[in-house]
């Protein structure tokens, strides 16, 4: 146990993620299925309207905050370090640091659920509920008096912390880290996702912290950044937002294709077509990413002149993520298929997205989006787009590594299960909401009268919600049965081409017991090109160095949440306790004799 | 670790000179009225200077990988971009529009 | 697991032949760009829209604040100068330098201090009017970089004064000089934009 506490193995840290990560995706799910039966009838009385603004709030910033963007790091933390033949990140003990930051801001937020009483609130449940991006100036203290709004800014800012440090610290890993021979060019398409993924979160992530700072101050100081009275504009928080939330999104979504990517080719034994193009032009979204953000702004009144603007890049962008669907259909044109688990994942999210990229590209034009924004069709398009994106790319990716990070193989008769009965439960949970959004069905309301005529859709939709978690099920049932009687996983169960399957599953500490050298973008193939790669000797030749252990980053972390929930009191003397925890974790670890 | 020529103590003082002397132009523009009309370029510019030196000699950027200059670069050009396109949505919003601008107040 | 080494400690093969320390701080550095460009558009979004005074032309000591400025850039040059004498090995004067920085930074700290103490005299608090909250949010978050770089100098000073700090660790003092300077580098925008162009 303690062994868990202090690791800083990325392979560990990644399993860490892993249940963390899923454990909120649980909650998030719950949350969203509370919502569901709420809006299954019209004038429905399942919860009150106050909970249920916290509802729909805490879903959107639990699924993507707490829920997705950890399984994708952990992914990045298991896998990265082994696609680049590295044996861990490049600060191992700040891999560690985010990890534990992320579970303690994670359960900071939600710790809001029961602590009513302790702020004198009429009831249990003090959740965030400003919706999940927050807009002031309802976010302000005149309008938001509770806690409510502090929990989720302080926690976010504490979330931030995790995620940033995570970036640096991949940035370098596979920028200065990657076996000898592995050029960039070279790197799997997973790690080239990866790469991008870091650089949006590094340059985005300061922008939210600085809006975040400014609500906060208005909140705790008195400050008027937000205020209208004071000659400030609560649209001042629209543009931080948004500047952080379109990269955000692109955060969330190029991991799954990485996964994408890896998955195609391995199941059609083929390699991935144009994997140039399809690098560059995750590059190119993560930059175009950074010029669309006021597309969420199209109701605010910009004017014509930044309507149109923000129109244009944002068609733009669809061109990249378009040029990636032809290169994984051209992929899968002419392989030889094998229908494994991971592979319907993987086709599932390219039919998933599109419908979703669809959607999306008809909010891009600002008067259909006059229309929809604010209605339940942005509720259908961003549950296409990462239900049916970003998860189903997740699940691909389980599918496809979890023998390698278990050593154990999960079953695919219950994966097929679990993904058909998701397929069509997303379907009929997401697919109404179209209609829905389209006939009038505003977001963020708890109820909705008979007369709007949508009461049939929204039964439906909580119909497809109960089916996704009878799927959720299938998959729990999947993994608990692998870890007690799951058939032992090989090295490389799939045929795979890339580094991950030249080791054992679960690797050995050290992942490689030598450092291989790499000559080409599919080392484990034999292709026309070059032969197959030798894997590495079951045996390392000479002992191999593995660094210990280290209890710091644990107790630098402790200090960040000691700090929100001084600021939450209002009490001053937490905060520096807070803070001395923070600098006494950080002066010990950064002169602690740690090698790695 | 291969750097090039570390730049010698003598650079580093002509350095400060120089950091001083445009500091000392910044504050002759700012007091002395007949460069107003011209007062934010010829700031900005020299200012841009002073950014230049200390990070090419100080912060070493000049003899360094080029790959450093990237990972700074490329997010101070995204930070000016975004900060000129919020002066340009965020001013002519509540100049141009006015207070009467509804989205924008 | 074992523990013998398979090699020296730094002596790690490393893809781009660069140290990755070195590499996080530059990473680390451009994420702050983007931190503080946010608060300076904010500054700059706001400027000319408070309602009430004290307004910038009639607060801000460009005299003053001109001294802090040099005084800035004077603590960049000893950075530099303590990290050439800790690369060439020589810790008495790294040592002598270094604690130079962190007292030219201190000495800035002191003049914020005095600065805004001054302005708050004058009406000008936090909460008085968008000036206010704009200007000590960004120079206040300047500010607690400032104290940051202090409290990491004066450590880095005292470690050398208790022998563990050596030319070995040039590297760490070369990072906690790029931190330095990157201070510096936003104080000679926010001198510019907040100061001098009113």
């Amino acid at each position: 146990m303690k062994s868990w506490l202090t690791t800083t193995d990325h392979k560990r840290i990644g399993l860490l993620y892993f249940w963390t990560a899923f454990g909120f995706f649980l909650i998030g799910g719950i949350e969203a299925l509370i919502i569901r039966l709420q809006l299954a009838q019209p004038n429905g009385h399942v919860v009150s309207a106050e909970t249920y603004n916290q509802l729909f709030t805490m879903h959107g910033t639990t699924m993507v905050f707490l829920a997705l963007m950890p399984l994708s790091a952990s992914f990045f933390n298991y896998i990265v370090p082994l696609q680049i033949g590295a044996r861990d990140v490049a600060f191992p003990r700040l891999n560690a640091f985010s990890y534990w930051v992320f579970l303690l801001g994670g359960l900071f937020l939600n710790a809001s659920w029961f602590v009513g009483p302790l702020f004198h609130a009429p009831t249990l449940n003090v959740a965030p509920d400003g919706g999940w991006f927050g807009y002031a100036n309802l976010t302000e203290r005149q309008f938001s008096p509770g806690p409510n709004i502090d929990f989720w800014l302080l926690g976010l800012q504490v979330l931030g912390i995790s995620s940033l440090a995570a970036g640096f610290n991949f940035i370098v890993t596979i920028l200065n880290l990657r076996a000898p021979g592995m050029k960039l060019m070279r790197l799997p398409t997973f790690t080239w996702m990866t790469l991008v993924t870091q650089f949006l979160i590094i340059t985005a992530f300061p922008v939210i912290t600085a809006g975040l700072v400014f609500l906060m101050f208005d909140r705790f100081f008195g400050t008027h950044f937000y205020v209208h009275e004071a000659g400030a504009t609560p649209v001042l928080w629209q543009h931080l937002f948004w500047l952080f939330g379109h990269p955000e999104v692109y955060i969330l979504i190029l991991p799954a294709m990485g996964i994408v990517s890896e998955v195609l080719p391995t199941f059609a034994r083929k390699p991935l077509f144009g994997y140039t193009v399809v690098v560059y032009s995750g590059i190119l979204i993560g930059f175009m990413g950074w010029g669309v953000w006021s597309h969420h702004m199209f109701s605010v009144g910009l004017g014509p002149i930044a309507d149109s603007v923000f129109s244009a890049t944002t068609m733009l962008i669809a061109v990249p993520t378009g040029v990636k669907i032809f290169n994984w259909i051209a992929t899968l044109w002419g392989g030889d298929i094998r229908g494994t688990t991971a592979l319907h994942f993987a086709v599932g999210f390219i039919a998933m997205f599109v419908i979703g990229g669809l959607s999306g590209v008809t909010h891009a034009s600002p008067p259909t989006d006059l229309q929809q924004t604010d209605t339940y069709y942005v509720v259908a398009h961003i549950h296409y787009v990462l239900f049916g994106g970003t998860i189903m790319g997740l699940f691909a990716g389980v599918y496809y590594w979890w023998p390698k990070m278990t050593g154990r193989l999960l079953s695919e008769a219950l994966g097929k299960w679990h993904f058909w009965l998701q397929l069509i439960g997303m379907n009929l949970a997401f697919f109404p909401m179209h209609f829905i959004g389209l006939l009038g069905m505003p977001r963020r309301v708890y109820t909705y009268s008979p007369d709007l005529g949508v009461a049939q859709l929204n039964l439906v939709s909580t119909v497809g919600a109960l089916l996704i978690a009878v799927s959720i099920l299938m998959f729990l049932i999947n993994l608990v049965r692998s870890r007690t009687s799951g058939e032992r996983a090989p090295n490389d169960p799939w045929g795979g081409a890339t580094l991950e399957w030249s080791i054992p599953s679960p690797p050995p500490v050290y992942n490689f017991s030598v450092i291989p050298t790499v000559d080409s973008r599919l080392p484990r193939w034999k292709t026309e090109h070059h032969g197959a790669m030798r894997d590495p000797p079951a045996t390392p030749p000479a002992p191999i160095h593995v660094p210990g252990g280290s209890w710091w980053p644990l107790v630098a972390a402790l200090g960040l949440p000691l700090m929100a929930l001084a600021a939450l009191t209002h009490t001053l003397w937490i905060v520096f306790v807070g803070g001395a925890v923070l600098l006494f974790g950080v002066y010990r670890w950064a002169f602690e004799p740690f090698e790695v | 670790m291969s750097t090039q020529q570390h730049p010698t103590v003598d650079v580093y003082l002509r350095v400060a000179a120089a950091l001083v002397i445009l500091t000392v132009l910044e504050v002759g523009v700012f007091y002395v009225p007949a460069f107003h009309p011209v007062l934010v370029p010829v700031l900005l510019v020299l200012s841009a200077c002073k950014f230049t030196l200390v990070m090419m000699f100080y912060m070493h950027l000049k003899a360094d990988s080029r790959i450093f200059t990237f990972l700074f670069g490329a997010p101070l050009i995204l930070a000016v971009t975004v900060l000129v396109a919020l002066l340009l949505l965020l001013l002519g919003a509540l100049t141009l529009r006015g207070a009467g601008g509804a989205g924008a107040g | 697991m074992t523990h013998a080494h398979a090699g020296p400690p730094v002596g790690h093969h490393t893809s781009l032949g660069l140290d990755s320390r070195k590499l996080a701080f530059w990473a680390f550095i451009g994420s702050e760009c983007l931190l503080f460009t946010s608060l300076i558009s904010t500054y700059l979004v706001y400027k000319g829209r408070s309602v009430v005074g004290p307004y910038p032309h009639e607060i801000l000591n460009i005299p003053f604040t001109s001294v802090s400025t040099f005084d800035l850039l004077m603590s960049s040059l000893m950075m530099v100068l303590a990290l050439a004498a800790v690369q060439r090995g020589d810790m008495k004067w790294g040592k002598i330098w270094l604690f130079c920085t962190a007292l030219l930074g201190t000495v800035f700290l002191g003049g914020q201090v005095i600065e805004f103490t001054e302005f708050v005299h004058k009406g000008l608090t936090l909460q008085t009017n968008l000036f206010g909250c704009t200007f000590f949010v960004l120079t206040g978050t300047h500010g607690a970089h400032v104290t940051v770089g202090v409290l990491w100098l004066l450590t880095l000073w005292v470690r050398a004064l208790q022998g563990k700090l050596t030319q070995a660790h040039a590297m760490t003092v070369e990072i906690s000089g790029l931190y330095w300077h990157f201070v510096d580098v936003v104080w000679i925008v926010i001198f510019t934009v907040v100061y001098l162009i009113q």
